[in-house]
């Protein structure tokens, strides 16, 4: 074959392949290859995906268009959370009565002798008491952004409820420094005399003698019980403060995702010790008899002390006498 | 009674943000707020596409579900409307939200939420109709006056739909048909558990 021969060779196919290719592109039309919603959820992962661009205007979060994962979290607060939280409360107000028709109120076995011992001083007191009042008012104003709804708003009317939920949210966002400050003060002053040790071991077989009457085991100044108190508020206010601050402070948290985590965490929590705070304020209330003047005046009945704290009751005699021995002592 | 929705063909919005300004106009909404804006999906890439959304008037709408003072109803025409004088500025709605509906003014110190605010489909709030204490709080109330939503009425390619649900679906599935594409209704999946199939 002669060069020439070949070039037109070369040149028809070229020329051959020039007139079709036009033709072929011509059949796609570019505005079919967009994007599609359908197509889009699959490919970002299913229906937990969420579809986002970009915007115009500063606020760069109005980015995301469709976030579906919302309807998910929007069931589990409106409707798991209210059911749980409000069983959580009946619940345990529900066994503390059935548990006051049995046991009835537990009495000082050996009556009161009339002698007092200190068990809490003013600063403990003070820390107990700002604690307790700030967390009750947390907890209703909390439980009434849950169940508010549906158990107070039926009673009010929409104006009046509306009005309360919005002085109880403005109490809420406050009173938690207060309630944050007092917990490091609990921690600071009790946190020695929570360290779980043998003797709670016995405690907690007997049950604390709640089931009995006129069983005692010894403890000392703070029980298996109260330690459990003890650790479930430190526990329990430090994850509702974290998760509390996150929501007060959004852009802190990061994403809705870890907002929505945050709000369900700290519901839970808040469910959970709500309900162990109502048996802790019946039993030092109308559950046994003189253990109130322990966080009242801070003097506590002897034989009080005996039956529940026996060991701490020694230390403390013990303490007593060697600074009356030193008193008293002469010096040479 | 219709069953009032939004629907925007993407295949036809040209992102020039006219809806978004008569929103904001036809309601005097606040500085910073924004009841519709124009999302730009692939913005830069070949068949990028953009969608104006705003609340999309859900059925069973996850506002209504998480809000604590219960201020959400649902109008006769299917709307998703609010009541601002009990609502407490919480901010649970934004996060129960699949599109990022509702906003809200910054009132106070450490960026306090105000009364939250959203698109009300030109429909106003529980004042009476067309009354200055309804405009004041939500805006215009075009619905009573028997007009549709300022922004797809004015729409310059007719992409944003407004109007009872099965005519916007129909319109849409027809001009699906006769071009031969379409890049879905954006978010019927997510408000009201079903797409417009062709």
């Amino acid at each position: 074959m002669t060069y020439l021969s070949r070039l037109i060779v070369a040149l028809s196919v070229v020329m051959a392949f020039g007139l079709i290719a036009p033709q072929v592109q011509a059949q796609v039309n570019p505005t079919q290859s967009s994007v599609n919603e359908d197509a889009m959820f699959q490919a970002l992962g299913g229906d937990s995906a969420v579809v986002s661009g970009r915007v115009t205007i500063p606020d760069r979060g109005a980015g995301t268009l469709i976030s579906p994962d919302n309807k998910a979290w929007a069931a589990l607060q409106g409707r798991t959370l209210h059911t749980l939280s409000i069983w959580a409360v009946i619940g345990m107000v529900a066994l503390l009565t059935v548990f006051y028709l049995i046991r009835g109120k537990i009495r000082v076995d050996s009556g009161l002798s009339g002698r007092t011992i200190l068990r809490f001083n003013w600063i403990e007191r003070f820390a107990h008491w700002t604690l307790a009042s700030t967390f009750i008012i947390l907890a209703l104003t909390g439980l009434n952004l849950i169940i508010g709804k549906s158990v107070i708003l039926p009673i009010f009317g929409e104006a009046a409820f509306g009005t309360l939920s919005a002085y109880g949210k403005i109490a809420h966002n406050y009173l938690a420094w207060p309630f944050m400050a007092s917990l490091v003060m609990i921690v600071l002053l009790w946190i020695i005399h929570n360290i779980p040790d043998k003797v709670d071991l016995v405690w907690i077989k007997q049950a604390g003698g709640l089931l009995k009457k006129g069983v005692h085991p010894p403890a000392r100044k703070f029980n298996a019980g109260q330690k459990f108190i003890f650790w479930a508020v430190v526990i329990g206010g430090a994850g509702l403060s974290y998760t509390g601050i996150m929501m007060l402070f959004p852009a802190e948290a990061g994403a809705q995702a870890d907002w929505q985590f945050y709000q369900i965490v700290h519901a839970l929590i808040a469910a959970a010790l709500s309900a162990i705070v109502i048996a802790h304020i019946y039993i030092g209330s109308v559950g046994m008899e003189g253990a109130f003047d322990a966080m009242g005046s801070g003097e506590v009945d002897e034989n009080w002390a005996k039956e529940h704290h026996s060991l701490w009751v020694e230390e403390v005699k013990a303490t007593q006498k060697r600074n009356t021995t030193q008193v008293t002592t002469p010096a040479e | 009674m219709a069953r009032m929705k939004f629907l925007c063909d993407a295949d036809r919005c040209i992102e020039c943000q006219a809806c978004v300004t008569a929103c904001k106009n036809e309601h005097e909404v606040p500085w910073g707020i924004n009841r519709r804006r124009v999302v730009t999906i692939n913005d830069g890439l070949p068949g990028e596409r953009s969608v104006s959304m705003a609340c999309m008037h859900c059925t069973d709408a996850p506002c209504a579900e998480v809000c604590p003072v219960a201020c959400f109803y649902t109008t006769d025409d299917g709307v998703v409307l609010h009541n601002k004088d009990t609502c407490i500025g919480c901010g649970y709605c934004s996060y129960a939200c699949p599109f990022g509906a509702p906003q809200y003014p910054q009132t106070a110190n450490f960026g306090t939420r105000g009364k939250m605010d959203k698109c009300t489909y030109c429909s106003g709030g529980p004042e009476p109709d067309m009354s200055q204490a309804e405009y004041v709080k939500y805006g215009a109330n075009r619905l009573a006056e028997g007009k549709l939503p300022l922004c797809a009425e004015m729409c310059s390619t007719k992409a944003l739909l407004a109007g009872d649900g099965d005519i916007i679906a129909d319109i849409y599935r027809e001009r699906v048909v006769t071009r031969g594409y379409g890049s879905g209704a954006w978010g019927w999946r997510t408000a009201y558990g079903d797409t417009v199939t062709v």
